[in-house]
């Protein structure tokens, strides 16, 4: 096939318009959020800015409205009054199927996976990638597909199977393939943890930095795990009386006075998180000695 | 217009070096991708120095191409070394849909599925049945056991919430019954027979009918699509491991109630179905309504109504068997409540209208013609 042919099957399947790379310092910026169920205030007068490259951990008791949080940023939670810039664009203003050119830019890991149940882990991950970039040549959107799968964590032989197959970490790994089947600048992960065993937690959290690191995602990281936390984040937002009331790194927070807070970072599970990691900062360092 | 990545081939000492330009991300490398694909001659360098940006979906599209070509990748920036070193650790060579089997095996392989599907089918559905049955004489013996509350519930969704429809179908099917009739009837001076036409016809046979059609597509089809969904997120799983016996939570109050139902709704559509063609006699034929209702006494048998109230139980029975068991039957994804529920509906429809050809016969060699 010569490159005129491949031009004109190329501009006939691709899309007019892709949205150009963000460069502002905020990639989110929430101001004076109220989000609500009838009577149910979940959140009320929230502001919080992620910065670009970091992975900020957002963590709370039960039910303070994480999940919620994440999906009005997303956009599909109503949102009663306030403003969410998503990439510069307001996410309120736009009616929830509407293509405002964000969508491309993120990958969403739901709490229970939400993988389409009719399609193979790998056709999940060509999802995405058929609705934003049909150009793509059909052999590439398979390895795309392949090398996401193992990128992942899970193992080759997984793309093929359907997500009733799965176990619930298996689900969680091909969740995540399919939140970075299009490379995105943003990712949001809820509780990706959560119901993992303590070393595919572990290796889940190396696995997140290392994406982090390598693709220079900004990761908006929802969890209860305290070593989770510790491990991988930059900055930390603590959701407690239906707002953000602190941001900041661990070390900064533990300054602060706020009793969940202390309960939180203190707490047994707390200080044995703290202590791991102190332990393995110092035995990197000997190793770097020794070395 | 977007922007494409480029290349452009140029040779450096009798080795052809591949110049790669502009950004290599997912959104710019559906043209170049595809010119390396089909592009023919050796390659001895890649060179990376002029690309702008680089995703993990450039990276491997450098990363296939070099591979291939044998080609050395150089002026990769510290970036593009470690996305190239990640996706070339991730690289998988596994298929993406579930393995398919030659066509001449699949052929015999599906027709035999089928044959002991159908046997194992008839199995599942007289063991369904056996648990059903099971339950209720456990009931009997232990009544506290019963769940009022959902049996109502039932009693509420499947007839009470039905009556606006049902009503409004028998009242036009009567009017279609009598006018059509009366149109006939009429050949033979025979007008006045349309109300034992539309009397005997509706209370027998369309009232009962009807309905048992019109409760398998609203009732029969929620419970498949109600059941199956809590198989799907392990509901029925997790009651059975508290003790609660699903056939007894929610398979007895739903086939209760559509037993109870059924003679009401059947009797209830058929006097609507009456009114129908009472109504449509009065305008077309000039029969007044009130003598129609009279005249409709006088003409149809008592034994007719009984004939309906007999066969609208069985025929609520099958239907809601039908549904709870093609619910209960669900498993694996969302493609399956979609597929248990239409079965139902419609195993539930041709199940009803082969019995009824069944008691038409019956109840005439019997006598009640
Ligand atoms: N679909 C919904 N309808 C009504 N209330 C909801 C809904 N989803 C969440 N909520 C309420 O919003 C609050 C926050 O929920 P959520 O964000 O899921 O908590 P978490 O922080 O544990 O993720 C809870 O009080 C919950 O009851
Ligand atoms: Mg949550």
């Amino acid at each position: 096939m010569s490159e005129e042919q491949i031009d004109q099957q190329v501009g006939d399947v691709a899309l007019e318009e892709v949205p150009e790379h963000f460069d502002g310092e905020f990639p989110i910026v929430i101001t004076g959020l109220t989000t609500a169920f009838g009577e149910n205030v979940v959140h009320e007068g929230l502001d919080l800015e992620v910065r670009r490259g970091e992975v900020l951990g957002v963590v709370g008791g039960s039910g303070t409205g994480k999940s919620v949080l994440m999906r009005a940023i997303i956009g599909l939670q109503p949102v009663a009054a306030g403003c969410i810039e998503v990439f510069g664009k307001d996410i309120t203003a736009a009616e929830p199927d509407e293509e405002i050119g964000v969508r491309s830019r993120w990958g969403v890991l739901f709490q229970g996976g939400a993988l389409f149940s009719t399609l193979t882990v790998g056709e999940n991950v060509e999802v995405p990638l058929k609705q934003f970039y049909p150009e793509l040549d059909q052999e590439l959107m398979h390895e795309i597909a392949r090398y996401k799968v193992v990128l992942s964590g899970l193992p080759e032989d997984a793309a093929s199977k359907y997500p009733s197959e799965l176990s619930g970490g298996m689900k969680k790994r091909a969740g995540l393939a399919r939140a970075l089947a299009l490379d995105p600048e943003l990712l949001f992960l809820d509780e990706p943890t959560a119901g993992l065993d303590p070393i595919g937690a572990a290796k889940f959290d190396e696995l997140t930095r290392e994406l982090a690191e390598t693709l220079g995602l900004t990761v908006f990281l929802i969890t209860h795990d305290l070593d989770t936390l510790y491990a991988i984040c930059d900055r930390v937002a603590v959701l407690a009386d239906k707002k953000v009331i602190a941001v900041g790194t661990i070390p900064e927070l533990l300054e602060s006075d706020h009793p969940w807070i202390q309960e939180y970072f203190n707490g047994p599970r707390g200080r044995a998180a703290q202590a791991s990691t102190a332990r393995s900062k110092s035995i990197d360092k000997r190793d770097r000695a020794g070395a | 217009m977007r922007q494409w990545a480029e290349y452009s081939l140029e040779d450096e000492g009798g080795r052809a070096k591949l110049v790669l330009k502009g950004p290599l991300l997912i959104s710019t490398i559906g043209k170049l991708d595809r010119y390396l694909r089909t592009f023919e001659g050796e390659v001895a360098e890649i060179d990376l120095s002029q690309t702008t940006a680089i995703d993990t979906v450039g990276a491997w599209t450098v990363l296939r191409f070099a591979r291939e070509r044998e080609a050395e990748v150089t002026g990769a920036t510290e970036q593009a070394k470690r996305l190239l070193k990640a996706v070339e650790e991730a690289e998988s060579s596994a298929d993406i849909s579930p393995p398919l089997r030659l066509l001449r095996l699949r052929v015999p392989e599906r027709v035999g599925e089928l044959v002991l599907e159908f046997s194992v089918g008839a199995r599942q559905i007289i063991a369904f049945m056996g648990q059903v049955v099971l339950c209720s004489l456990t009931l009997i013996r232990h009544p506290s056991r019963f769940r009022g509350k959902a049996f109502v519930r039932q009693l509420e969704l499947v007839g009470v919430s039905s009556l606006a429809i049902i009503g409004l179908m028998s009242f036009l099917i009567g009017i279609v019954v009598a006018q059509q009739g009366a149109a006939q009837l009429r050949q033979f001076g025979a007008e006045i027979y349309t109300i034992n036409l539309t009397g005997r016809l509706t209370l027998r046979e369309l009232g009962v009918l009807m309905t048992a059609i019109m409760v398998a597509g609203r009732s029969g089809s929620a419970f498949a699509a109600q059941l199956g969904t809590m198989k799907l997120t392990e509901e029925i799983d997790a009651m059975r491991t508290i003790g609660v016996s699903p056939t007894e939570a929610l398979i007895m109050p739903r086939i209760l109630a559509a037993v109870f139902m059924m003679p009401l709704l059947g009797f209830y559509a058929s006097v609507m179905a009456i009114i129908g063609g009472a109504f449509i006699a009065e305008l077309t034929l000039g029969i007044p309504f009130l003598t129609f209702l009279q005249r409709i006494r006088e003409v149809v048998p008592i034994h007719d109504v009984w004939v309906g109230l007999i066969k609208a139980p069985v025929f609520g029975l099958i239907v809601a068997v039908t549904g709870c068991y093609q619910g209960m039957q669900v498993q694996g994804n969302s493609e399956e409540v979609g597929l248990r529920t239409t079965m139902a509906v419609v195993q539930a429809i041709f199940m009803v209208i082969v019995l009824d050809a069944f008691f038409a016969v019956f109840f005439t060699e019997v006598g009640w013609a």
